[in-house]
């Protein structure tokens, strides 16, 4: 039953190995028939393809420093008892209370639309830079760590961005990582905001780009003339297979961490303080 | 400190919540929500009388509520079954694999679905050619698309899932089973009356929380796999919204739908968490 599970995936992994002639001729089910290389040279010489990958870096690593520094900032505090922080539960209702509500689609597009963000990758950081989830997350991890620790730190003349820093962040490593590979998930598989944020499809990122590609059928960015001329040995399909498999393949890479981690997530999820 | 992070929830998530009242405005985008007309409850009369629009909610439901029967029955399944497996390497490899999906957006699980599923010569449809069965067109049917969506589901999150039943296992008493051996019950028996139980209560807590879920049906997904062909059987709320929304521009209707489907979210999740606290004393913090 497992093996079933993984059967589209590796079947399209196959295809993207293969050659036009064998895939035509459906000869292609789990393994390479006539194994080459040509989708790949041909997709990571395409531009658009290259160019949108770059964006998608460059917004998982803008995404993974604002996220962790806003949600470390939020949940700090937040994790104080009500007695030294006053408006505690005032400010927490206040961000999880964005959790069960929404603006709903139009409202917030509005929004970064009116804040001149539309066609700007802050459009893909901003509108998603607190994660209420992952500050939750954090928030029980930091209330689990021993308040003597937090007492020592101000007795030693820290203040509370010394204690946070010094203190909470080397304590938390297992926390903040999992909360770290959430967010590199997270921003690296949307491609929604990409589609509606963007006007121009050169500034959408890869997600986006490769719906573009596989989902809405168009060959726009691949003209088929210039696949005719590269010798015949790719279609459409192992093209479109190829790009799935290296849009898939950092979570592939990631994926030992990923398992590791997210079990802990799921166990700090669950043990509510 | 929590400056920053205050400000921006406060442009990018309550900004939007103010926003939303342009759904009881004839919104005009020149003019902005300051200058646009009040009209009342038209938006809301307008939408309720569109004539798909029943048929949308049905589907958003009827959809919603086969993701959350299976996704609940799937998993619950395939833990008991991986619980009988002693032999760890197994059991973990299993574990991995079927979690994998999970990770991958719905761009690239949507990609390989059409693959498979394509009228010709995807993987499935050879299949069927062997046992001599016409081709058939998964995503363009309306009887079979919405069981599509449902699998394909499961499919991505039933691993997720059973790694929570299989935590939830690993607290139940051993000293049940050992007693369980000794009155002579079987291994079928032992499941029935002391797995199913132990279960019981995270299995009424997932229910519950789901119950919040009633009116997401998968935005992500029905995307990437809908098409024209099959608005009748698979055009959710949100897909609604986004087409009226934002390719037909008529932002003020498509506001008045979301905000219709945030409400009744919002009651539905207010409900779920007061039930769940009380009757599993579950808190979110």
């Amino acid at each position: 039953m497992a093996i079933l599970c993984l059967i589209p995936l590796i079947h399209t992994l196959a295809i993207s190995f293969s050659s036009n002639v064998a895939v035509v001729s459906s000869q292609v089910i789990l393994w390479p028939v006539d194994f080459t290389l040509d989708s790949y040279d041909y997709v990571l010489k395409n531009n658009q393809f290259t160019q949108s990958l770059l964006i998608t870096m460059k917004r998982v690593a803008l995404g993974i420093i604002i996220n962790m520094f806003l949600t470390m900032l939020i949940a700090y505090p937040l994790s104080k008892e009500a007695k030294s922080f006053k408006w505690r539960t005032v400010y927490a209702w206040v961000f999880v209370f964005t959790m069960l509500f929404s603006g709903g689609l139009i409202p917030v597009y509005m929004v970064v639309r009116a804040t001149g963000l539309l066609d700007s990758i802050w459009a893909l950081i901003l509108p998603g830079a607190v994660p209420v989830f992952n500050v939750v997350l954090l928030l029980n991890f930091f209330r689990g760590l021993p308040k003597e620790l937090e007492e020592a730190a101000f007795i030693d003349g820290a203040g509370h961005w010394v204690t946070l820093w010094k203190v909470y962040v080397p304590l938390s490593v297992p926390a903040l990582v999992t909360v770290g590979l959430f967010v590199i998930v997270g921003h690296w598989n949307s491609w929604f905001d990409g589609i509606i944020y963007m006007n121009s499809s050169e500034n959408y990122p890869l997600q986006s780009y490769l719906r573009t590609v596989v989902v809405e059928r168009s060959m726009s960015s691949i003209s088929f003339s210039d696949i005719q001329k590269e010798v015949g040995r790719i279609n459409d399909r192992t093209l479109k297979a190829a790009q799935i498999f290296l849009a898939a393949l950092p979570i592939l890479i990631l994926y030992p961490f990923l398992q590791k981690y997210f079990m802990k997530g799921i166990v700090l999820g669950s043990v509510k303080g | 400190m929590i400056l920053p992070g205050l400000i921006l929830i406060m442009i990018y998530h309550y900004g939007p919540m103010a926003g939303s009242v342009m759904a009881f405005q004839k919104f005009i985008p020149a003019r902005g929500w300051f200058d646009s007309a009040w009209i009342g409850f038209d938006n809301f009369r307008y939408v309720f009388d569109l004539p798909n629009f029943y048929q949308v909610l049905w589907n958003t439901v009827y959809i919603a509520t086969m993701k959350i029967i299976f996704g609940q029955i799937v998993p619950i399944v395939t833990a008991l079954l991986l619980n009988e497996l002693r032999i760890m390497f197994i059991k973990r490899t299993i574990q991995s694999l079927i979690y994998l999906p999970h990770f991958l957006s719905w761009v690239i699980l949507g990609g390989v679905l059409i693959d498979i599923l394509s009228i010709n010569g995807g993987l499935v449809n050879q299949l069927l050619g062997l046992f001599g069965i016409d081709p058939v067109y998964f995503l363009g049917n309306n009887e079979i698309f919405p069981f599509i969506l449902v699998i394909s589901d499961v499919w991505k999150e039933f691993g997720f899932a059973t790694i929570i039943y299989l935590a939830a296992l690993t607290s139940i008493n051993q000293t049940l089973y050992e007693a369980a051996v000794v009155d002579g019950a079987n291994r079928l028996r032992q499941t029935w009356h002391i797995t199913l139980p132990g279960l019981t209560p995270i299995i009424v807590l997932l229910a519950i929380l789901n119950l919040g879920n009633i009116l997401n049906a998968g935005f992500e997904q029905v995307f990437n796999l809908y098409s024209p062909a099959v608005y009748e059987s698979s055009d959710i709320i949100d897909t609604l919204v986004y087409r009226v929304g934002l390719l037909q521009a008529q932002y003020a209707v498509a506001t008045a739908i979301g905000l219709f489907k945030s409400v009744i979210s919002f009651i539905l999740i207010s409900i779920s968490y007061y039930l769940a606290y009380r009757l599993a004393n579950y808190r979110i913090f």
